[in-house]
């Protein structure tokens, strides 16, 4: 602490006690944020803390291959849960990956600065800021009301209208930094657009955007709100009697934590913090293995 | 390979005989072709995110439309919420949407912004400071119902002998006029504080690291101590973007739901105190869509236009101020 020392002898001690009083606070301040920030891991350790004693204990090979229990009956898992996210989140990356993507084309490569572009930003960064309950409400008046049912398409295109904008915004970003002398390279050996973007541009970019995709479907996986009324729950399998029951209401992890974490019953508690556990492990296993594949090459 | 160009190509050079061999040639009509399509489908994928956040707009909107016929203005001031007796009054909700919201800003900010200062004002080593990095992302990583499941078994547990503690001594303060007895607002605020600190931290992390090192560097040169140069020329000059980042902050805290539908206790009073059950917007939404009758469905529909038409205007203010602020550093 050489900087804290007093002044030169030539100060007045009046200066000199104003100078110990600014590194004094200096200090405290320091010490303040450091304590605000280990506060700050506290609830995340908690959280890991909980998901591995609580659920950690009650993980085993049948919740990953029973149905969920009622409440007075005994083991039971969360099977037709984790296919229905899944599903779910298939369906929705189907959706909003392609569109995504092609729109990221565009404002990176095609128009990167025209008024459709400007526009088409804006309205990204206004969906991703638009509450996950308002895509379920989005997707309950497009396709439940429509086809009369609850189902697991309607709770796709409700995670596709969160995961889109996550998409354009990442794959936008991906591809901007992919160098410009690369791109002029090609362009100036005659390329069109098209093939600038196959080749040069989607290669050097895909870590990147791949990173993009996977957040956004890590997130997707994660979510509740969007579900609660779109796919609602259900207690039997997705695959029932050899046909998919596609048009009928389709468990998903977060929903029946949520749904069991209202219960009396120890058992469904139990097996809500196991989903928790699963869940959390997904959603974190991508978000890692997103961030290492993802690191730029270039 | 060769590029031949015949002799009458010579004498009219726009019109040049390619050797079909070469790796040279002008792109072919079916190249072309593929390029033209490409590019309409690149298009046409800027138009659905443009048409989805009208779409977005007007399918809740126009859905709306019944139960503001119905209801009108009576909704937003109406305290009952009965469906049995067809009443439906939002404003216990508009009131713990944003009462909950502005206490999860209060501390989310607080510890966000710390935690940004932290990040950027060289308190850690490079690698030291990757490890609470990451940490600040795992927060935001981990899915809301999740933090909801935490909460009720965690978090009011914890803070229910304090509040009892605050309520005995200090009960004559609103704040703490009532007892927690279960969920209540400050365990649903402090969930949601959790869950709005990785937004906020992250964007006011950009916003510190955009100011110019000449800038701190003109700081310590005139002999300012590492917080002085902080707290006096650091934050006041990324302040606008680290207002954005409390405005981000404060647009999620107002959409977020789960934790908030297992937190906040679903109850439809109107109080100050940190301790009484509540209810908000989102968690209305959820908890009543599940079970909605058609006569419901409109009213619900107008709700969800009220919370819409909220986040939106939040959000939008925010993303306007990051956008003023990055201007004015470029600037």
């Amino acid at each position: 602490m050489s900087d804290t020392q007093p002044p030169p002898s030539r100060a007045t001690p009046s200066l000199q006690r104003k100078f110990e009083g600014r590194a004094l606070r200096s200090m405290v301040l320091s010490g303040l944020v450091w304590f605000l920030a280990i506060l700050t891991s506290v609830p995340l350790l908690s959280v890991l803390y909980m998901l591995i004693t609580q659920g950690g204990a009650r993980l085993n090979m049948e919740v990953f291959t029973e149905l969920p229990p009622a409440g007075f009956e005994m083991d039971g898992g969360f099977g037709n849960a984790l296919v229905g996210t899944f599903f779910m989140v298939g369906i929705a990356a189907l959706i909003a990956i392609p569109v995504g993507i092609m729109a990221a084309i565009f404002l990176a490569e095609l128009g990167p600065s025209s008024k459709l572009a400007t526009a088409a930003r804006f309205a990204a960064k206004t969906l991703t800021g638009v509450p996950s309950i308002l895509a379920g409400v989005f997707a309950y008046a497009l396709v439940v009301i429509t086809t009369g049912t609850y189902s697991a398409p309607a709770g796709g295109v409700a995670l596709a209208v969160l995961m889109l904008p996550i998409v354009v915004l990442t794959a936008e970003e991906a591809m901007r930094m992919v160098p410009k002398v690369m791109k002029d390279a090609a362009y100036g050996m005659g390329c069109t657009h098209t093939q600038v973007i196959w080749q040069i541009v989607l290669p050097t970019g895909m870590p990147a955007i791949l990173t993009g995709v996977m957040l956004a479907i890590a997130r997707a996986a994660g979510e509740t709100a969007p579900l609660l009324f779109t796919a609602l729950f259900s207690n039997y399998w997705l695959l029932q009697e050899g046909h998919l029951a596609v048009m009928s209401p389709t468990a998903s992890m977060a929903v029946l934590i949520y749904n069991f974490s209202g219960m009396p019953f120890d058992n469904q508690l139990e097996l809500a913090w196991a989903a928790s556990l699963v869940l959390v492990m997904i959603v974190l296993i991508v978000n890692i293995v997103s961030r290492i594949f993802g690191k730029p090459k270039f | 390979m060769t590029y031949k160009i015949k002799r009458d190509a010579m004498e009219k050079p726009f019109a040049l005989d390619v050797d079909t061999d070469s790796i040279c040639q002008p792109p072919s009509s079916s190249t072309l072709l593929i390029d033209r399509t490409f590019r309409m489908f690149a298009r046409l994928g800027v138009f659905v995110v443009l048409a989805l956040v009208v779409a977005l707009v007007l399918e809740i909107g126009v859905k709306a439309i019944p139960g503001i016929q119905k209801y009108g203005l009576d909704m937003l001031t109406g305290t009952v919420w009965d469906v049995g007796q067809q009443q439906f009054g939002i404003l216990p909700a508009i009131w713990g949407t944003l009462y909950s919201s502005l206490i999860a800003l209060l501390i989310g900010g607080f510890f966000g912004i710390s935690m940004a200062i932290f990040l950027t004002q060289d308190f850690l080593p490079a690698r030291l400071a990757a490890v609470f990095r990451t940490i600040v992302e795992l927060l935001a990583a981990i899915p809301s119902v999740v933090y909801g499941l935490w909460g009720i078994f965690v978090v009011i547990p914890f803070i229910r002998p304090l509040t009892d503690v605050l309520n005995e001594s200090f009960g004559w303060i609103p704040f703490f006029s009532s007892t927690l007895s279960g969920p209540g607002l400050l365990p649903a605020a402090l969930v949601l504080a959790i869950m709005i600190l990785p937004t906020i931290a992250a964007v006011s992390q950009d916003a510190l690291r955009s100011v110019p090192l000449k800038t701190k560097q003109a700081a310590y040169g005139m002999g300012a101590t590492h917080w002085e140069a902080i707290l006096k020329v650091m934050v006041p000059t990324a302040a606008t973007g680290i207002f954005g980042s409390l405005v981000l902050g404060l647009g999620r805290a107002l959409g977020e739901t789960m934790a908030l539908a297992m937190l906040v206790g679903n109850s439809n009073q109107i109080s100050l105190s940190l301790f009484a059950p509540a209810n908000t917007l989102a968690a209305l939404l959820a908890l009543n869509f599940p079970e909605a009758g058609p006569n419901e469905i409109g009213v619900l529909m107008y709700a969800a236009l009220v919370l819409m038409v909220i986040t939106l205007m939040v959000n939008i203010l925010g993303s306007m101020m990051i956008m003023y602020a990055q201007r004015g550093v470029k600037a």
